[in-house]
């Protein structure tokens, strides 16, 4: 009889044990799908602002050009073209406020101010929102590789999280904190 | 927005980790958000109405030296009951790995958190044993903010993932705006920490005197902080000591005004300093800095470009830079400018932009911060009305 008692308590113990891996596996990938969705939300934010600057007459037509194919492909493209069209925006971003000159010319336009403020917040935000996303990514994957998520097939049908690989650097002139 | 923020460290006893906490509520309360913190304290101590107290931290053996700490059943209530009742939209726990409230708040809350990391311990055996314990509060931190390249490096190397960096705040108006005072004028050199502290880096200083007085014969040194000043100036000979004012512990005003009024500052920190909130504030007082050449203190300093750096614990290093920057008012003109410059960077408007930028990053969509329902699990197993 004792022994049924130890065994009943093991595998309650056992059982207790999955539920809550479950949970913290549960947990994370939630955390992945709200970090996922701040992130979207970011680099929506900075394709539009590079759009309405694009359109806006104030940088020159050869930059405006360029700035206008980025940021439209950026928001255009499709999953799978996405980092690829993102790190195109930022290196268009880079070319053209590079200078220091540019982001003063497009600030002292009407309405430039805001614009130029609100393209610096954009470009802060997108490396933060993409570090807060691959680390819940990295978080959820080394719980899965974890044996016991493994052999008791507690992730269930949730995809693989992967990470979001762009390149994010910020353009120097609007990134210096020195000159703001 | 709700914010809550929690300190690990004890209200009640000055400190870096607390000073930052003070000034980053009170800058988010001048914005017009609604914060609280919680912090350990002494039930007799006055606290800003902000402060919530969470009961008296113990002093236990930890990592080597003594530290003053929050655990254990009541605190655990505690937590609980400040996040119930704040209802908060975010909460920014600071030091989270630490055994004290950060962790108790980690593990009682689910929700938007954000953490920052401050020290740069390097790994302990303590935390390599418990790393299985904390990995399961830690995850749930949505967002981490490390305080320097350097810290955010150990961060990685340590618990894994990757975090931001922002630096700590400093009111550099403050600073910049203080009057210098004149006996503390004309060729002096300052040094500010504990002078019983080898880590400060003091007696390096000590040993360097000599050489600079000798070169310099109207040099004096300026040292504010607490400890034994017998000993301090037990290596120097007799005859210098007189050159050595020590101001003991100042306040607020008088360690701006210091700052404004020395030649040059002085940091010959020997290691431990995961940021170096000091040459920051020197640099906003207009007050040119030779520093150690730590990780942290090279990363404040430009790599050089924002102030001198010389080999650490060398002497000799530190004696000739000095004499150099003595001697040559230009080279301090040129670096008070850029260390000018620099600090902007490093004022609360920006660092408060940032973190409340963070903040929204992780609130965007999210809800807001709740007790994580351990009764929730019971219930799975149909146990909720016994349990």
């Amino acid at each position: 009889m004792t022994t049924l008692i130890w065994i009943a308590a093991a595998l309650f113990a056992i059982g207790l044990y999955l539920s809550w891996t479950a949970g913290r596996l549960d947990r994370l990938h939630a955390r992945i799908d709200a970090a996922r969705a701040a992130l979207d939300a970011q680099l929506l934010r900075r394709a539009s602002v590079a759009q309405e600057l694009a359109t806006s007459g104030v940088l020159d037509p050869a930059a405006s050009i360029v700035l206008y194919e980025a940021a439209h492909a950026a928001r255009q493209a499709e999953e799978e073209q996405r980092e690829v069209a993102e790190s195109e925006l930022s290196q268009a971003l880079r070319a053209i406020f590079g200078e220091a000159a540019q982001v003063e010319a497009v600030r002292e336009a009407p309405g430039g101010d805001e614009a130029a403020t609100e393209l610096a917040a954009a470009v802060r935000r997108v490396p933060m929102a993409r570090r807060f996303h691959n680390d819940a990514v990295r978080a959820a994957r080394a719980l899965r590789r974890h044996r016991t998520v493994r052999w008791f097939r507690l992730a269930g049908h949730a995809p693989f999280p992967l990470a979001f690989e762009m390149d994010d650097e910020p353009p120097v002139a609007l990134a210096d904190r020195a000159t703001a | 927005m709700k914010i809550g923020i929690v300190c690990p460290y004890s209200w009640d006893v000055p400190g870096g980790v607390q000073f930052h906490i003070r000034d980053l509520a009170e800058h988010l309360i001048r914005l017009g958000h609604e914060v609280s913190v919680l912090a350990p304290a002494d039930d007799e101590t006055p606290l800003p109405p902000y402060v919530v107290s969470a009961g008296r931290a113990v002093p236990v053996p930890y990592n080597g030296s003594v530290a003053r700490l929050n655990f254990g059943f009541l605190s655990a209530a505690r937590v609980r009951r400040w996040l119930h009742d704040g209802t908060f939209d975010v909460i920014h726990i600071h030091e989270p790995a630490s055994p004290s409230l950060g962790l108790l708040a980690c593990w009682a809350a689910q929700g938007p958190i954000v953490a920052t990391f401050h020290t740069s311990n390097p790994r302990s055996r303590a935390m390599i044993a418990a790393y299985p314990i904390l990995q399961p509060a830690l995850e749930k931190i949505s967002a981490r903010i490390a305080v320097s390249e350097y810290a955010r490096r150990t961060l990685v190397e340590h618990l894994g993932g990757d975090a931001v960096v922002i630096p700590n705040g400093v009111d550099v108006g403050f600073f910049a705006d203080a009057e210098p005072r004149p006996e503390w004028q004309g060729e002096t050199m300052g040094f500010i920490g504990r002078i019983d502290e080898p880590r400060k880096g003091l007696p390096v200083l000590m040993k360097a005197l000599p050489q600079i007085f000798a070169e310099r014969p109207n040099a004096r040194l300026l040292v504010a902080g607490r400890g034994d000043e017998e000993e301090a100036v037990a290596s120097l000979p007799a005859e210098l000591r007189p050159r050595v004012e020590f101001l003991g512990m100042v306040s607020d005003e008088d360690k701006a005004r210091l700052l404004r009024s020395v030649d040059l500052y002085v940091a010959p920190n020997t290691g431990g300093e995961s940021f170096g909130i000091i040459l920051v504030e020197a640099m906003s007082a207009g007050a040119p800095v030779l520093a150690s050449d730590l990780d942290a203190f090279a990363q404040v300093l430009d790599q050089g470009g924002a102030g001198d750096l010389f080999n650490n614990e060398d002497a000799d290093s530190l004696a000739k830079s000095a004499i150099r920057l003595l001697s040559d008012p230009e080279r301090r003109e040129g670096l008070r400018d850029r260390g000018g410059a620099h600090v902007r960077r490093f004022d609360w408007s920006t660092v408060g932009a940032d973190i409340l930028a963070v903040y929204e990053t992780v609130t965007d969509g999210a809800a807001s911060v709740a007790e994580d329902e351990r009764v929730g699990l019971r219930a799975r197993f149909g146990l909720a009305q016994r349990g």
